[in-house]
């Protein structure tokens, strides 16, 4: 009798403490999903009159503009993430291996310091830096380099470098951590039978560290697909991001349905870019994931 | 010339300093071929940094090192002559056994038909025939030894180093892994230079040991050598047990040396070096070559050896290392004395009082008064 009663007091302690994640899971993340998936099954028949269908992901499919800026959308991010990985790559190497104690403390709060202002600060800054009467085309033509000041914002290459300096911190980190438990003797014992930088790095560094490189190539792929302030502000009104074009269909158009079709279509998107990223590296989800 | 020949490594006053500490202090010596070489020494004497110039992990500030008779000035490590056994193994756990054992093959270029061949002959000769596709996590403590051990040799290299790489392996499977390396270096041929800080390792598995402190060597020898005649205080009390008795020479008698204590013992041994009535002198007593006897019959030895009086502190049986501690019954001085395999002292007591007593020319002593290592 005691004892069931212990198991049963258990058991409501367990689910008393989960509470607050169920309820924020449930109200917050799985509710509005639920209410937008329906949404984007809905079709206008007249005022006020809705019907099931599937119209909003046929204007997605036949409409290219849509489709175009989806794919291109990806494509960017894809070499967002690529730059990152390999900028970061030397970055974490530098933090794990090459340096000590409080330098090594020391370098890892420099690439945190820049995320102690916010998002839109940081992507202002890249602006004031880039713009026609802005730093950089004033000091190359001071150095004599350009006759006239180059407008550097609203290109493709601009938002690339908007992303990759938004996510450094992200694959640094994740980086860093499976780069540090990669034992000095392994990369030693691979010089000392022969291996060279480029063959130690490939069949000894890179294989160790991959869960911590596939979590960072998703968390940077993921976050660089549905970034939104970045690319508008440092890509302009021609910067065709997708989720810019999610943003018009809810704000501008107040076109609700087609917004979540195409909010749904993104979460499809990255959700097949992660697996494909899994079964490309050989990894498991959980031991990634453990990684971030 | 023939003389270089012989020799796989020789180090010519080569000298690494890190700051203000001097690691390895010009050391020259030589390793002949085909030879298992140890360098023994208690931790922090250089011997990690001296076995890492050989595989060419630190430059030499000065000084050169030939391995095969080629100068190795420059050379780095994956273009010397020289592989490792690593403490902890280093065996890479993204890679299967026979990939492990051939990595080095691969790096060579070896063809990978070739390579799987020779993978899987070299883990045939180490005992491990048929496991080239386990994963290194399968395999117990030896094995992995003999894996990280077939890793290297299947490059025929000219010199392996091993870091005292038994450190981490219990004390029953280090007893029969001791007597493993033994034979495989036996059944290659291949000249081993091993560094530990156990000096069992380095008696029973060495051809030549180096004991090293401080950056340089005290002696270099066979293990009897070590064990019968060290050359320094240090050697002497650091190779095998010993009783040290600290004092200043009180009279001398051709070879050997009275030596009195503060306390006013006085023993007696065989002289190294000069010395003269007055010096400071410490004399060194193996257990075993201290006799026990309840009468001074019973000791039997000849008529000049000193008869010495103790009482028995505590009795430390060990199997055949059996020793009794005994406290000298003026002084107080302790003195360990092993105790013959016979039995005879089977029913011996703690408190009990018995004699004892050492041949001088089996005692050493040295002048000056160095640490105990």
């Amino acid at each position: 009798m005691a004892e069931t009663r212990a198991r049963v007091s258990h058991y409501l302690l367990l689910w008393l403490l989960l509470a607050p994640a169920l309820l924020w899971l449930f109200g917050l993340i799985v509710m509005p999903h639920l209410d937008l998936a329906l949404l984007s099954f809905r079709e206008r028949v007249g005022p006020g009159e809705y019907a099931f269908g599937l119209a909003q992901y046929r204007t997605f499919f036949g409409e290219p503009l849509y489709w175009d800026v989806f794919v291109r959308t990806a494509l960017i991010s894809l070499v967002a993430t690529a730059l990152t990985l390999l900028l970061a790559f030397p970055i974490a190497w530098t933090i794990a291996k090459l340096t000590r104690g409080r330098l090594s403390a020391l370098l890892f709060a420099v690439c945190l310091i820049p995320f102690w202002v916010s998002e839109t600060v940081r992507t202002l800054g890249w602006m004031i830096l880039l713009r026609e009467t802005g730093v950089l085309p004033g000091l190359l033509v001071t150095l004599g380099l350009t006759e006239a000041p180059i407008e550097m914002l609203y290109h493709d290459a601009t938002i690339l470098v908007g992303l990759v300096y938004t996510s450094l911190l992200f694959m640094v980190v994740p980086l860093y951590g499976s780069l540090e438990s990669l034992d000095d003797s392994l990369i030693e014992a691979a010089y000392d039978l022969g291996g060279n930088g480029l063959t130690v790095l490939r069949t000894v560094v890179i294989p160790h560290a991959l869960p911590g490189i596939t979590a960072g190539c998703i968390v940077v792929f993921m976050l660089t697909l549905g970034n939104y302030l970045t690319a508008s502000l440092l890509g302009g009104k021609n910067s065709l991001w997708f989720t810019e074009q999610i943003y018009t269909q809810f704000i501008t158009r107040f076109n609700w349905e087609q917004g979540a079709a195409f909010g749904f279509l993104l979460l499809a998107l990255s959700s097949a870019m992660v697996w494909l990223g899994l079964r490309l590296s050989g990894q498991r989800f959980s031991d990634v994931m453990s990684r971030t | 010339m023939v003389e270089t020949l012989d020799k796989d490594l020789e180090a010519k006053a080569l000298l690494k300093r890190f700051g203000a500490h001097t690691a390895v202090d010009a050391l020259s010596f030589s390793v002949k071929r085909g030879s298992f070489f140890s360098i023994l020494g208690p931790s922090g004497c250089g011997k990690t940094t001296l076995l890492r110039m050989i595989a060419g992990f630190i430059e030499p500030d000065s000084g050169d090192l030939d391995i095969g008779g080629r100068s190795m000035r420059g050379v780095p490590p994956n273009r010397r002559p020289v592989n490792m056994v690593f403490q902890q193994l280093a065996l890479f756990p993204m890679m299967s056994v026979g990939e492990n054992v051939g990595y080095g093959l691969a790096r060579r270029g070896v063809p990978r038909a070739e390579r799987d061949r020779k993978a899987e002959a070299m883990l045939e000769r180490v005992g491990l025939p048929g496991s080239s596709r386990k994963r290194v996590d399968e395999l117990s403590g030896g094995q992995r030894q003999r894996v990280a051990i077939a890793r290297s040799l299947v490059l025929e290299p000219t010199l392996l180093l091993l870091d005292e790489p038994l450190g981490a392996l219990d004390l029953k499977l280090r007893e029969r892994m001791k007597i493993e390396l033994k034979q495989l270096q036996a059944a290659f041929g291949t000249t081993f230079v091993y560094i530990t800080h156990d000096q069992s390792e380095a008696l029973v598995l060495s051809d030549q040991v180096a004991v090293m402190n401080s950056g340089r060597f005290e002696q270099v020898g066979t293990p009897q050598q070590l064990y019968y005649s060290p050359a320094t205080p240090f050697v002497a009390g650091f190779v095998g047990a010993n009783n040290r008795i600290d004092g200043r020479v009180s009279a001398l008698k051709g070879d050997c040396v009275d030596v009195t204590t503060a306390e006013g013992w006085t023993v007696c041994g065989q002289h190294h070096g000069a010395l003269a009535a007055g010096d400071a002198a410490t004399v060194f007593v193996r257990p075993e070559v201290a006799v026990l006897g309840r009468n001074v019959d019973e000791l039997a030895l000849p008529a000049e050896a000193p008869v010495h009086q103790g009482i028995v502190e505590s009795l430390l049986f060990d199997g055949a290392n059996s020793a009794v501690l005994l406290r000298e019954c003026r002084t107080r001085a302790e003195f360990r004395v092993a105790l013959p395999q016979t039995g005879r002292f089977a029913d011996l007591k703690v408190d009990e009082t018995v004699l004892f007593s050492f041949a001088p020319d089996r005692a050493v002593c040295f002048a000056g008064a160095a640490r105990h290592g």
